[in-house]
């Protein structure tokens, strides 16, 4: 591993993670001193620059063109449609890309995050070439499936930008990467060097940080909502342009082909679930993006005096996931997801979004699993997607019983007050009063998938 | 007709044993199948047999394939059918090649049984299918590689160890292949190994974990990865054993880390919480109110040091107010703002400017002296941006009481008293920047500043201080004409 001496100031490293290095260096390398010196100050900088970089949710490696290594002389890598969560951290979630920032030094000063400039933590810095050394070392063990790159800001925008650009050059051009690249843009960046981070990159995002301007203005003083937009906006016209491309010239050059994604803060401001969900349905619209990350705010080391610090609303963010599902697989309009909030504008925590909705609109069920639509059948609460498919499929060879859909579902008393088959009618149950509480599940639910 | 065939073609009431030569035989079961089928041997009347289990049961059977007869029709497959039966004959499960047959034989007699999700057979198929893709997903995931540096061949070689649950290891060759192509690797499991040499793929023997290398150096960064990556304020245990289940822990080198990692995820969040823990009561109404409270403030570490609070001081209605940064000795001792010697220069300047300073407001944006103590002296302190943040809330209380129509805010940390974020000096001075409520903030240097300055450049701060003072003056003017 080569390592450059830089700037950072190797700072006592947080947490336990001082033990973690420490124990068995003495005996798990053997190589010379020199090296271990150097091995060591690139874990320290990990240790520093990964933990700075947990506070992106995306770690999606998935709906990426397809390309291997198979017949180069020197490539190594491969995507293939399907991303892969190669670990899980006790989070729940999943470990798919190397995650890290490129350094935590930053002339920002966002209140929410544990990098801005008035915030008292260890600083580090990589150099490019040690970003690209620890991307293939790991990927060679099949530990990732790729890098995830983001950057405090230094000195300029324009400069930290051709920072992240490089490590993806290196990768891409010297080594023949042929693994998942998703790097963060900054809004304020030149457009054209933008434009190059798509070239090398399977995605590009820029996180939009907070739902509502007031809150960006409040609590990211140095970032501007215009600014986030019209870079979004920029990305999408590359993708665009570049997709029309491909349709002419079969090799022409691919743009981000798995597409922009962003990030929403959720819990650091007063926006409510009406809120996120309006400006997360606009995102989709205006910009096409192919995902809308939610990230419950959570408390960080030597935290800003104007933030809530508690334990972060996971099932509010789970809420959130679960509503933009309804918008992306079940079509539901974004209106439709704030019918189901409560009167203060936010998602019933109890219940999930789509039983909200059920037991708002009891009038348009039940509903004949044997006859209805397919648009009907995705609105009754515990039918997902699959279920519906195989109930649609399934009913072209017989009449469903209840028994039946018990089959093709994972819970049938979740799905029974809300359907009728040849031998069940739940006349009675949606008339009643509590069918809330009758619904509400009893225990915590799980993460509806962990990224 | 077909009743009067399978007569002629079959002893009626023979029992067949098919051997498959590998677990995971696919394309020998299809041979055998299809002329089982065209000799219209039903399901109950064959054992599938593959190797390492025993055939003793069935010694008696006939173990040669029947010859179907020349005029037999053709053996219908759904295209649903071939790639899950494919797939779901790598499954573990002792049934899967009966299980395949049976639905095979059914398919001859209704040919689009496979959409019928709610048959017990199909289902069946389908869960092994899951089953061994969710295991094939997994291996791809969960291989781990160490490195070998290899002597001879003076090349690196990189060895896994790995234990799928099902017969995976040759249908996944590719997807290692195809990603590790330029690379020398084996993985190692207790079925049989794979070998790649960048060229071409060699079958080996079953292994041992012991054929395996124990570590490589490399695995203390991935663990300081895992552990760094990890929040602890979003423990969610359940979530990653769903994903992760133990049984795969023992081959994974990050997996140790996890006990460790839970146990010590909660007191690390309740640290975070406990250190931005700031519970400010109800906001004062009167400035005698914030006096008594901000003498008794302990929220930043400034306040526990020997100094006492230093409180505003000016008319309640005054249309200016004055913010300095902190108090300095002077001020600490006499309990006043503004009276040491960045105190005097003011007065200096304002009345040059011709601002009376008995009119203002003049107060700080902190209200303790920080300093550090070098023998008999305390040396003043710039103080923290967390510390001017959390002291924000008494600012923004006296400012709430007096209203003043103009705000000037000396030096840095005043000003991002005033804003909650900090702002270059020499490009906000000079132009007046609107708060809510109709108040306007004009920022300026410190006098303290000029005090550190000599010469030109002293000469040259003084006076645009005093164009500050002067715009200031004429725009309070303004504002209250």
């Amino acid at each position: 591993m080569v390592n450059q001496p830089t700037g950072g100031p190797a700072r006592s490293v947080s947490y336990e993670i001082g033990a973690f290095f420490l124990r068995g260096l003495g005996k798990a390398f053997s190589r010379t001193y020199i090296e271990q010196m150097a091995s060591q100050t690139v874990l320290e900088k990990l240790a520093i620059l990964a933990d700075a970089a947990k506070y992106d949710a995306s770690c999606a490696s998935s709906g990426t063109a397809k390309k291997n290594s198979l017949g180069s002389a020197k490539g190594i890598g491969s995507t293939e449609g399907m991303g892969i969560c190669h670990a899980y951290a006790p989070d729940g979630r999943c470990i798919s890309l190397l995650k890290i920032l490129l350094t935590n030094h930053c002339v920002f000063d966002c209140h929410y995050c544990v990098n801005r400039k008035s915030s008292n933590v260890a600083r580090a810095r990589f150099t490019p070439q040690e970003v690209v050394d620890l991307t293939l070392a790991f990927y060679r063990r099949n530990y990732i499936e790729g890098l995830f790159l983001s950057s405090g800001i230094v000195k300029n925008s324009d400069h930290t930008m051709e920072q992240i650009v490089e490590v993806a050059r290196i990768l891409r051009e010297e080594h023949d990467f042929r693994g998942y690249i998703h790097l963060k843009t900054i809004p304020e960046a030149d457009a054209e060097i933008v434009h190059r981070a798509g070239l090398y990159a399977d995605r590009v995002s820029i996180n939009v940080e907070l739902p509502t301007d007031s809150g960006l203005t409040r609590l990211a003083p140095d970032k501007d909502a215009r600014q986030i937009e019209g870079a979004m906006g920029r990305v999408k016209a590359d993708l665009v342009e570049a997709k029309d491309a491909r349709k002419r010239f079969r090799h022409a050059p691919r743009f981000a082909p798995a597409g922009q994604s962003t990030q929403m803060i959720v819990g650091a401001d007063a926006a409510t679930d009406a809120d996120i969900v309006g400006k997360a349905s606009r995102l989709y619209d205006n910009f096409r993006l192919r995902r809308v990350y939610y990230s419950a705010f959570s408390p960080i080391p030597d935290a800003s005096a104007v933030l809530p610090l508690k334990r972060p609303p996971l099932i509010r963010e789970h809420r959130l996931y679960q509503s933009d599902w309804l918008m992306r697989f079940y079509g539901y309009k974004p209106t439709e997801v704030m019918q189901a909030t409560e009167a203060d504008g936010n998602l019933p925590l109890d219940i999930d979004p789509k039983l909200a909705w059920a037991l708002k609109f009891r009038d348009s069920f039940p509903v004949d699993v044997n006859r209805a639509t397919k648009e009907q059948l995705l609105r009754v609460p515990g039918l997902g997607v699959k279920a519906v498919h195989k109930i649609l499929a399934s009913r072209r060879h017989r009449t469903l019983r209840l028994d039946d859909v018990a089959r093709l579902t994972q819970s049938i008393t979740k799905v029974r007050p809300f359907i009728c088959t040849v031998d069940w009618r739940p006349t009675l149950l949606t008339d009643r009063a509590d069918l809330r509480t009758m619904l509400a599940p009893k225990t915590e639910q799980l993460e509806l998938f962990a990224a | 007709m077909r009743e009067a065939r399978s007569l002629q073609s079959m002893k009626l009431g023979t029992y067949y044993v098919v051997e498959l030569p590998e677990p995971d035989d696919f394309e020998f079961w299809r041979e055998r199948a299809r002329s089982l089928i065209q000799c219209d041997v039903p399901p109950d009347r064959i054992a599938w047999i593959e190797p390492g289990s025993s055939g003793d049961l069935f010694a008696h059977g006939e173990r040669r394939a029947p010859v179907p007869p020349g005029d037999a029709p053709a053996v219908r497959a759904n295209r649903r059918f071939v790639p899950l039966a494919k797939n779901a004959a790598l499954h573990s499960d002792p049934e899967r090649f009966a299980l395949l047959y049976r639905l095979l034989w059914r398919l001859q007699a209704n040919p689009r049984m496979m959409e019928d999700k709610a048959d017990p057979d199909v289902r069946r198929i389908e869960e092994l299918d899951k089953n061994v893709r969710r295991d094939s997903h997994k291996m791809h995931a969960f291989v781990r590689f160490r490195l070998v540096e290899n002597e001879e061949t003076d090349g690196e070689h990189y060895v896994a160890w790995f234990e799928p649950e099902h017969h995976i290891l040759r249908a996944n060759a590719g997807f290692f292949m195809r990603r590790f192509a330029n690379m020398r690797w084996s993985i190692l499991t207790p079925q049989g190994s794979l070998h790649w040499d960048g060229e071409t793929m060699r079958e080996g023997p079953p292994a041992e974990r012991v054929d395996a290398p124990g570590g490589d150096p490399m695995e203390d960064l991935w663990r300081t990865y895992y552990a760094s990556i990890f929040n602890p304020a979003r423990l969610k245990v359940g979530a990653m054993l769903k994903e992760m289940p133990r049984k795969y822990w023992k081959n994974m080198p990050e997996a140790a880390l996890i006990p460790e990692l839970v146990a010590g995820a909660q007191k690390r969040e309740s640290a975070m919480v406990d250190a931005g823990a700031l519970e400010f009561e109800e906001r004062p109404e009167t400035l005698a109110a914030i006096d008594k409270a901000i003498h008794a403030c302990r929220k930043c570490p400034i306040g526990a040091l020997e100094n006492q609070a230093v409180m505003g001081e000016g008319p309640q209605d005054a249309a200016l107010m004055i913010v300095g940064e902190q108090p300095g000795d002077q001020e600490d001792q006499a309990g006043r703002p503004f009276v040491g010697p960045a105190g005097q220069l003011l007065d200096v300047h304002l009345e040059k400017a011709g601002i009376d300073r008995k009119a203002s407001y003049v107060t700080n944006t902190v209200k303790h002296f920080k300093y550090v103590q070098r023998g008999k002296r305390r040396l003043h302190q710039s103080p923290a941006a967390k510390e001017i943040d959390t002291c924000r809330w008494w600012i923004e209380s006296e400012r709430a009481i007096v209203q003043p129509k103009l705000v000037l805010a000396m030096g840095a940390s005043a000003a991002r008293g005033m804003l909650g974020k900090t702002v270059s000096i020499s490009k906000a001075r000079g132009a007046p920047i609107a708060l809510e409520e109709g108040c306007e903030l004009w920022i300026t240097a410190h006098p303290s500043y000029l005090l550190r300055l000599e010469g030109p450049a002293r000469e040259e701060q003084a006076r645009l201080f005093d164009a500050d003072l002067v715009a200031v003056k004429e725009r309070l003017e303004e504002l209250s004409g």
